[in-house]
């Protein structure tokens, strides 16, 4: 605050407010929504006061769309790719910044470019790979003559084959494959000071050991950064979990969200597939809201 | 950058990258070779040869209507709603940003949204601006056949771009309002000892600082409205009525996998990426050399 300017302050909270409603009304309204029984839902305009079905509501869509198990599956899903990436982009960041080897920056590129192209974009042949993971392989021995080397020498058809639909490992692996985490890592790895390195060694720490004992400890921060906004976008995935869980035990949360639309000629059971919505809005919702400082400097780091 | 001090032994150095190397070579490059090869070959989906066809699957591609319509939709999507999630996100970020009472809590509130899956918000406005029942319907009691996005595209279109907008405010608040914050405030405050206004202020000194942090959220915009509008889509309308919504990826995904034609979704791959591609690069090169103010 600079001046006084009593009429733009005015306007300035009018529009905040305004801003406020236009983020919290859905959440609102799809709590209110969820506890309803099928009359009010359908009421129009529907009563904002809240009605006495919530938590039967809230039953019948965990029933209806077996969200107990699939919340799992979720579960599963995004604690894995974030620990994938937390750990894995670890890894790679240490090679590039504290290595020297021929190739390093070839690398580097290599890992750079896939921040380009998004898994939606090239999903079909990323549902092909992930039926059969070895299939790439395959694909290069054949090309090289080396599975018919093998074939002639051992007498054995090389035939890999490893499907990975209907699996944790086939819905956390793709998701894991981007270079997002490597680049927060690198640069904080830039600012860590060659003191510290050169002490280590001084000290007779080998490589394995300063990353272990000094690296690893000193990210904590961007491990919590990088651990939340992971977790969130790996949560909220749609399209991959959609087609490659065909089957539905491994299905998640948020693509059994699907199962609730209320169908053209059926009852209009909207007071359900709200109470559906809340259940798979909530887990994210609360970890925005407990994990605040994080997710905003995760979101703010790994863009960068 | 280059550290001054590394360690000696350079195979460990390779070990440490070989797990992301592996995975991105089996996920990334391989997939995205492959798009390539099935975009310039026929492929009988599941089994069965491919055929060389050179550019035929991408002529017959710009020769189909369906086609244009799409990108045309995805062009209308994408310059609406990130105009409009932009320009809140910005309003509500300069507001913020005078830190008058209460904003704390706005600066807590607004990002929330961004916490959502797209599927779930996309059910909670399907809800909200169902035209039978929810809010829209008490509008339609007023102005009836005002509303139905079951069967007016730009209704459908509407809907879509409210869903997709109310996510990306959150976003973009977050990185407008780090952008803001991160301006000095001894600049603001000599700008007001020499008498100019809020709105000057803004436009003269603020405008101008924050038009890298501007353009980034342009090209994410663009980029992620791309990919992240494949749930709301399918949620909402599943491309209807009559193609109305029927989003690139939208569209990839259903000749794809529900017509089972691979040939020609890997060749929408392809015309999508080098589109994202095109994007990046523009980002990289020539936004991040030339605006630069400080």
């Amino acid at each position: 605050m600079v001046e006084r300017t009593p009429i733009l302050n005015f306007f300035t909270h009018l529009i905040l407010f305004a801003g406020f409603v236009f983020c919290v009304a859905p959440f609102v309204i799809v709590a209110i929504a969820a506890s309803h029984n099928l009359k009010d839902v359908n009421d129009v305009p529907m009563s904002l006061l809240p009605g006495s079905d919530f938590f039967v509501n809230i039953k019948t869509a965990w029933t209806t769309a077996d969200l107990g198990p699939k919340l799992f599956n979720s579960f599963v899903m995004a604690a894995g790719v974030a620990a994938g990436k937390v750990f894995i982009s670890a890894l790679t960041a240490f090679s590039i910044v504290y290595f020297r080897y021929p190739g390093r920056m070839l690398i580097f590129w290599l890992i750079f470019v896939t921040l380009m192209l998004p898994l939606e974009v090239r999903i079909v042949p990323t549902y092909a790979v992930v039926a059969n993971v070895l299939s790439p392989y395959q694909a290069i021995m054949d090309v090289t003559g080396i599975s018919w080397l093998i074939e002639k020498v051992s007498g054995v058809q090389v035939s890999l084959s490893l499907g990975l639909l209907n699996s944790y490992t086939g819905l956390i692996m793709p998701l894991i494959a981007t270079a997002t985490g490597t680049f927060l890592y690198r640069q904080f790895f830039l600012t860590v000071p060659d003191e510290l390195t050169e002490a280590a060694r001084m000290d007779g720490a080998g490589a394995l050991r300063f990353f272990i004992d000094i690296l690893l400890p000193l990210s904590r921060n961007n491990m919590a950064a990088l651990g939340t906004i992971m977790f969130l976008w790996a949560w909220n995935q749609y399209l991959w979990p959609l087609l490659i869980t065909t089957d539905q035990s491994h299905a998640t949360a948020v693509t059994e969200l699907k199962q609730l639309i209320p169908n053209v000629g059926g009852a209009p059971e909207w007071h359900i597939a709200m109470a559906g919505t809340l259940i798979v809005m909530l887990p994210p919702l609360v970890v925005v809201v407990l994990m605040q400082r994080w997710f905003v400097r995760g979101l703010i780091a790994t863009e960068k | 950058m280059e550290k001054r001090v590394t360690f000696g032994k350079w195979t460990i150095g390779i070990l440490f990258a070989v797990p992301q190397l592996i995975l991105i070579f089996t996920f990334f490059y391989w997939p995205a070779g492959q798009a390539v090869y099935w975009s310039l070959t026929l492929q009988q989906p599941w089994g069965g040869g491919n055929i060389w066809v050179g550019l035929d699957n991408f002529r017959s591609i710009l020769a189909n209507a369906d086609y244009w319509n799409s990108i045309t939709a995805s062009l209308v999507f994408a310059g609406v709603s990130t105009g409009l999630a932009m320009v809140i996100a910005l309003v509500l970020a300069t507001l913020t940003d005078r830190q008058l009472a209460g904003s704390r809590l706005y600066r807590v509130v607004l990002i929330w949204p961004y916490g959502i899956a797209a599927p779930a918000l996309a059910m909670a406005f399907r809800f909200i601006l169902a035209p039978e029942a929810g809010f829209m319907a008490a509008v339609n009691k007023f102005w009836p056949g005002f509303w139905d996005p079951g069967l007016n595209g730009a209704d459908a279109m509407a809907s879509v771009i409210i869903a997709f907008s109310w996510k990306y405010v959150g976003y973009n608040f977050i990185f407008f309002l780090a952008a803001l914050q991160a301006i000095p405030r001894s600049l603001i405050e000599a700008a007001a000892m020499d008498g100019s206004g809020v709105v000057r202020r803004f436009r003269d000194i603020q405008f101008p600082l924050i038009t890298p942090t501007i353009f980034f959220l342009l090209v994410i915009n663009i980029t992620e409205s791309f990919q992240d509008s494949f749930g709301i889509v399918d949620i909402m309308t599943a491309g209807g009525p009559a193609n109305a919504t029927n989003l690139m990826v939208y569209k990839i995904y259903s000749d794809g996998f529900k017509g089972l034609d691979y040939s020609g979704a890997a060749a929408q791959s392809i015309i999508l990426m080098l589109l994202i591609i095109a994007l990046t690069i523009v980002q990289f090169r020539f936004i991040e050399r030339r605006v630069h103010y400080r």
